[in-house]
Parts: C-alpha cells; structure tokens; sequence
C-alpha cells in the first residue's frame, strides 16, 4: 500500500513549519514520527496535498526542569521518554505509559506531540495526559496559547489544534512519589488497548480510560466516589457511568463497560500499593 | 525529490517520488529483497531495519525521513562470509521455520542488545513484541537472543 501523492517539505525549525502551514492550510499535514499519520496516508484515510516534515526540529526535542512542573518538547520520542532520567526521577507515570506505546520500533520513531495531536482514544499517552491535567503549548501564525487537557481532546482524531497550528510543548506536573498504574487490557502484546484504565494518587486520586468513547476520559463518577469516601469496589463500579463505549471488532460496548469496571478497580487497587 | 542514504555503508542517491516508502527504495530501488513485506501495516515487524543503528518498521517510514541517515538491512549484517553473532545464534538455535520474519526479527534483535547488552528473558520477549512470527516459533527465537546476547559478552 502506497500514499497517495503529495509535495513533502522539510521544516528545519518550528517558525518555519508554522510559516509553511499559514501558507497552505487545510492542504497540509504536519508529519512527526509519522507513526499514526502514514497508516492513514496508505489506507488513503487521509489524502493531505502536503506533508510538512518536522521530525528533525531539534529544539522540539527534550525534557526540561522547570521548577513546580515539567517541560517536554513536543517532537521529544517516546523511546527518550522511556530513557528519560529526569522523567523516572520526577514523573514516573509518563515514563511508565511511554514504554506502553506500541512496541520498540514505534517508540523509536513515534513523539508524545504527535500521539497527542492525533487525538486517537484508543492511544495511551492522551489519557495520561488527561489524568496528569497536562497543558499543551500551542503556536500558531501569529501568537501561542496554552490549552489544559480538558479542552484539547475534543472528539474521535480531534482535537484543539485549528489547521495552521503546531503542537510545541507538554507541561506536566512533577509527581515524584504519586501512586500510579495502568491497566492496558489487549490481545496481543503490541496492540491498542480494549480498554485502559490509569490511575494516579498524589493526595487526590484521578482516574482516566482510554477507548471508552471518542476521547480519552476521566472518570468523575469513580473520583467523585472517592473523593466522597466510597471504597475502592464501590467507587470502581461507576467507571462506565456516563461513558458511551465503541463497538468494534474486539469487544461489544457491553463489555468494554464491564472492563472498565474491572480495570479501574485493578488500577486504584496497584496505585494504592 | 532527491534522496541521499547510506544503505550498508554504501552512499546511494537517488531520485524518487516523496510517498516512496523506506521499504520500497530498499526493495525495489535498491534491489535488496532481504527486507520482506509482511502486512504492510506496521503490526508484523517483517520489514525492520535499523535507522541510525535503531529499530524501525520499513513499511512505515517514506524514504524522505531517511534521507541522510544510515540505513542497515540484513543483507549489510555479515561481514564477507562472517555471519553476525545474532544470525549465528538464529542458526544454531534453529530459530526459524518458514523464515519469512527473520530478517526482521533478526533486525529487532540487533537493535534490542545494542540498547539492553544483557537481557533476561522476558526483556527479550517485550523487546521483540513489535514482530510476529506466524510458524510461532517464538521458544527458540527467544533462546537464540539470549544465546546471541552470551556471545557478545
């Protein structure tokens, strides 16, 4: 399977690449790793007139100290993630859910920037990304803007980015000593999730799913069960509250809410550990 | 487009379409067929190569992200008649049967011990999640990573 025909330009920097996507809009497609994009483009999914490459913007590319938070570049890939010191040191839930991405080939060539900007429910990043109430750092022709997570996952492969828009940087909370886990429920080992669960405590509890519906999801019923004394079975019940699961292939909605249950349950269980 | 990539230490440049796949200017470019096409989707891992000494799925990288980087196939393992220790290792461990994802897997298993020397065995298998093996040889595939990775010590 081949793409269909595009121009290809190389972005050597971010100014560039948001200068040639001011010049061609909606035709254009960023590529990163190309990790989620290039599947599209072969099953002709997605037919972009241009492709922008910046996968070789450097500067996009690190993971910083900044004080109460973290910084992390938005072409920074997943497997430097994996490595990261400063991430295992700091933030160890990110550095736990980027070894999750795919498998070592994807990882070395797929970016957070780009799985998040993807806006795939089904990935594993965007819900942590939720849970951990990341901001992303957004730069366009004429200004930059900061978005929470609540707002940038907007529906299935949507999100807040406009078309002329680049996804530069992901600030996270630094959560050293959060109780954290994730519960991916796949058939095979290299697999999207069925359905996840994560859960981090760091004096509140978050819970977020993946696959549950056209975003990543933060369970409220189960945090608000919490938050209001309920045990960890009583408050696991609610994770399918409200949520309007897919239907595919792999399982019914039915049982992915029964799934949820059950992961949630496993995820606040092993965060309590 | 132009594009310039060292393909087992040699300089290649060639002139090709921006949506040709790394896979395709190996294969059809370059002639060099060692590099399988499996689902052509990235879920099998029959088309890994190593860019920049990494670990990538052939099938789904264009040509253009490769250009200037170094590319190794399977057939720039071995040096003259002298097998790399992992194909050594697939060799005597008999991990193969139909041998249609060993390149890959082969491939998988140089770029796994380059970042991880020493794995225990469930290293290996979540370091090789990313190839499939449809004869489902995986017992002596993951023997022969291990003994691969005795070798290199």
């Amino acid at each position: 399977m081949i793409p269909a025909p595009f121009e290809y330009v190389r972005a050597g920097s971010a100014e560039e690449a948001v200068a040639t996507l001011a010049e061609h809009g909606d035709e254009a497609k960023l590529l990163a790793g190309g990790m989620s994009l290039l599947p599209l483009m072969k099953l002709r999914l997605a037919t972009p007139a241009m492709l922008i490459d910046v996968g070789r913007v450097g500067e996009l590319s690190y993971v910083r100290d900044a004080g109460d938070h973290l910084e992390v570049g938005a072409l920074t890939r997943h497997r430097d993630l994996e490595t990261s010191e400063l991430l295992a040191a700091q933030c160890p839930p990110l550095r736990t859910v980027a070894a999750e991405v795919g498998d070592n080939q994807v990882r070395h060539r797929g970016t957070i920037g780009g799985s998040a900007s993807h806006g795939d429910p089904a990935s594993d990043l965007p819900a942590l990304l939720l849970a951990l109430d990341a901001v992303f750092m957004i730069r366009g022709p004429a200004s930059e803007r900061t978005v929470s997570a609540t707002e940038f996952f907007r529906g299935f492969l949507e999100t807040a980015l406009e078309p002329d828009e680049l996804l530069t940087e992901i600030r996270v909370p630094k959560t050293p000593d959060a109780g954290f886990s994730y519960e991916k429920f796949q058939r095979r080992a290299q697999d999207w999730a069925i359905v996840g669960a994560m859960a981090v405590r760091n004096g509140s509890t978050r819970v977020a799913m993946v696959n549950m519906g056209g975003t990543p999801l933060r369970a409220v019923a189960v945090e608000e069960a919490l938050a209001g004394g309920a045990s960890i079975e009583e408050a696991a019940e609610r994770a399918a509250d409200g949520t309007e699961p897919p239907s595919d292939i792999n399982a019914t909605p039915e049982y992915r809410e029964h799934l949820a249950r059950v992961l949630v349950r496993r995820a606040l269980e092993a965060a309590s550990g | 487009m132009q594009v310039e990539i060292t393909v087992n230490g040699q300089a290649q440049g060639h002139d090709v379409e921006a949506r040709t796949l790394l896979v395709q200017f190996l294969r059809e470019v370059l002639g060099l067929t060692g590099t399988k096409i499996g689902c052509d989707t990235s879920s099998c891992g029959a088309c890994t190569v190593l860019v920049d000494r990494e670990s990538v799925k052939s099938c789904t990288m264009l040509a253009a992200q490769a250009d200037g980087a170094e590319v190794t196939t399977i057939e720039g393992l071995a040096s003259g008649d002298e097998l790399h220790p992992v194909q050594v290792a697939f060799h005597e461990k008999h991990a193969l049967q139909c041998g249609f994802c060993t390149a890959g897997m082969v491939m998988a298993t140089v770029s796994l011990l380059d970042e991880i020397p020493d794995p225990s065995e469930r290293e290996v298998r979540l370091g090789l999640e990313g190839n499939l093996c449809r004869c489902t040889g995986y017992h002596n595939i993951v023997r022969a990573v291990l003994e691969a990775a005795q070798a290199g010590r």
